[in-house]
């Protein structure tokens, strides 16, 4: 029998768990190098092969799933920025005097902030201005990315005459969809709403000869931004012939100009009579003459800005406010603290919505001054130039408002035309009431 | 000396061990961020953008990575490397960095000494003070020629 040896196993079993552990790390840092490094490498699969007309995003998204569970983030709400947000809160509570400047119009029935790209079309058919108003088709134009395929089966002109109703029930089964972007091939960007071609040809530029930086704004032009209905034909058109320079953007100014010469109106004021025009949305204009637009920075670097998913980068399909993504959408380029950066922009919009209150002021005042004047007795005629100048502040007040960045996308821009705004309603409001005096003589 | 199995089993253990850690390291291109090569750089993916950005700026042809990044001094030089391949492959392995990536006050200050070492002549001409350089919130060579060694965007 062999003598007993006292051996304490301790110290070896813990020896071998602290090898067996470094072993275990380093076959995990070992797989993690090369997960980051297959992600890297990774080129784009296909699953499925999509549709020239397929409009669902889950067929989509699965060749592109990272783009797709991101784009269909824009289903989230409950955010308010300063000014807007992705709630849809009652616009028309929010400002009442909204309600008194359209009077007449289908906006003073309801009007709410929009949600993201997921309900573009969901709240456009909750909406009474659809719902309680007649509405031409035109209005699917950017609400459903069932519109190119309704071009190719029933033509362009002929989707605009239809009542929006019947087409609603009928044809529009999907909002904004990746097919509205993208081509169903390769997935490079592509324009596919006939309006935005019309009016950039009218400004002597073929959107063919755009950069892909160029598209990455292009894009998104084909829907924010102002637009009317022509009167008969109902064609959808973008008043931006009088802004030859793409360079230099699209000024207040200019459309206001081309309104002048077209002679077109949107309705007729209920209390004063006055013809006027509604602005919609015009966010591409008024980005054209900003900062950001002057450095070659496109709509998708602030709004979709590139994001990592482990070594690949990716654009965020997750369209929203760069107020809740100031990390990516500014500090790419601006490096500030995010807390300084929140600074400069709600400070813009502070200063942009004080200067809007001002021409607020004066709008309200001249309509009142109008009505007076008009209840006395005062014939349209003679009110014609009370009526121009309240058009034309009208719409600059409006092309601020309906705008979506209280300011921001070009902060001297949107101040100089509420400047103008007003400035030109207590013009109209000191004309109407000369002619009030006049006439109680 | 008797073959005790547990030192045995300890023994094949750490060479296992020693093994895959060396495999790791080689795998892990370990070996190139011993050399002066930008292209070591770019083994981690996150550093593309800068890289290409380099490519194309005005110093690709007098300086690379390191002439700017690195001190010159043979201490200081490996030990910020050593510090640095920690720090990155530490944030890169568990993911948690603030994206865009920035640089630290301390790998800046390396930066901005690396351009008075190359330009010193300039600077001394002109009569700049390189002190003045580090104080809080003054301009650095940086403020505005900071596209010079890569134009810093995510593109």
């Amino acid at each position: 029998m062999t003598p007993h040896r006292s051996f304490n196993p301790l110290p070896w079993l813990f020896l071998i768990a602290l090898f067996a552990l470094i072993g275990l790390g380093l076959a995990w840092l070992l797989a993690n190098i090369q997960q980051r490094r297959d992600e890297a490498a990774v080129q784009p699969t296909r699953f499925v092969e999509v549709s020239d007309t397929e409009t669902d995003p889950a067929v989509w998204g699965k060749n592109w799933p990272s783009q797709y569970a991101s784009f269909m983030k824009t289903k989230e709400t409950g955010v308010r920025t300063p000014y807007a947000g992705n709630e849809p809160f009652d616009k028309l509570a929010a400002n009442p005097l909204r309600k008194k400047f359209w009077a007449g119009y289908a906006f003073e029935l309801e009007y709410n902030e929009d949600r993201g790209h997921y309900y573009s079309l969901i709240d456009q058919k909750e909406i009474k201005r659809v719902k309680e108003r007649k509405q031409p088709g035109t209005c699917a134009n950017c609400h459903s990315s069932d519109v190119p395929r309704l071009i190719k089966e029933i033509g362009w002109a002929k989707m605009n005459q239809t009542p929006y109703n019947d087409l609603a029930k009928n044809e529009l089964h999907q909002g904004v969809s990746c097919g509205d972007c993208h081509d169903n091939k390769d997935m490079s960007l592509k324009i596919t709403r006939p309006a935005f071609v019309n009016a950039m040809a009218k400004r002597g530029f073929d959107v063919k000869n755009a950069t892909h930086q160029q598209m990455r704004t292009f894009v998104c032009a084909q829907c924010h931004v102002e637009y009317y209905f022509e009167k008969d034909s109902k064609e959808l058109i973008f008043p931006w012939s009088e802004s030859k320079n793409i360079e230099d953007g699209i000024t207040i100014d200019q459309i206001a100009a081309y309104y002048r010469k077209d002679g077109h109106t949107d309705w007729n004021h209920a209390v004063t009579g006055g013809p006027l025009i509604k602005m919609q949305h015009p966010d591409y204009e008024t980005y054209s003459t900003g900062i950001h637009a002057k450095n070659g920075v496109a709509c998708a670097d602030c709004h979709m800005p590139y994001k990592r998913e482990g070594a690949q980068k990716v654009s965020d399909h997750w369209v929203r406010s760069p107020l809740q993504n100031l990390n990516s959408a500014c500090q790419t380029c601006h490096k500030v603290p995010e807390a300084d950066l929140r600074e400069r922009v709600v400070t813009i919009q502070n200063r942009t919505r004080d200067m809007q209150a001002s021409a607020e002021a004066a709008l309200s005042d001249a309509i009142d001054s109008i009505k007076a004047a008009k209840d006395a007795g005062a014939t349209p005629e003679q009110l014609k130039k009370a009526y121009d100048l309240h058009r034309e502040a009208q719409l600059r007040w409006d092309f601020v408002d309906a705008e979506s960045s209280m300011g921001f996308h070009s902060p001297q821009e949107a101040t100089r035309a509420l400047g103008h705004s007003a400035d030109m309603a207590r013009q109209a409001q000191l004309e109407a009431t000369t002619l009030l005096t006049s006439l109680k003589k | 000396m008797n073959a005790n199995p547990f030192v045995l089993v300890a023994v094949a253990l750490a060479a296992l061990v020693a093994g895959l850690g060396l495999f790791t390291f080689n795998h892990a291109q370990g070996w190139s961020y011993l050399s002066h090569d930008p292209a070591a750089c770019v083994n981690c993916h996150i550093m593309r953008p800068q890289f290409q950005a380099w490519q194309h700026s005005t110093h690709k042809n007098v300086a690379t990575c390191q002439d700017c990044h690195m001190p010159h001094d043979f201490v200081g030089k490996w030990y910020t490397k050593a510090r640095d391949g920690w720090n990155h492959s530490k944030a890169f392995t568990l993911g948690n960095f603030h994206e865009p990536i920035h640089i630290t006050p301390a790998d800046e200050r390396i930066a901005l000494n690396n351009c008075v070492a190359c330009h010193r002549p300039l600077l001394t001409q002109t009569h700049l003070s390189v002190k003045e350089m580090q104080q809080p919130n003054a301009p650095t060579c940086t403020s505005c020629h900071g596209n010079v060694g890569h134009r810093d965007q995510g593109q």
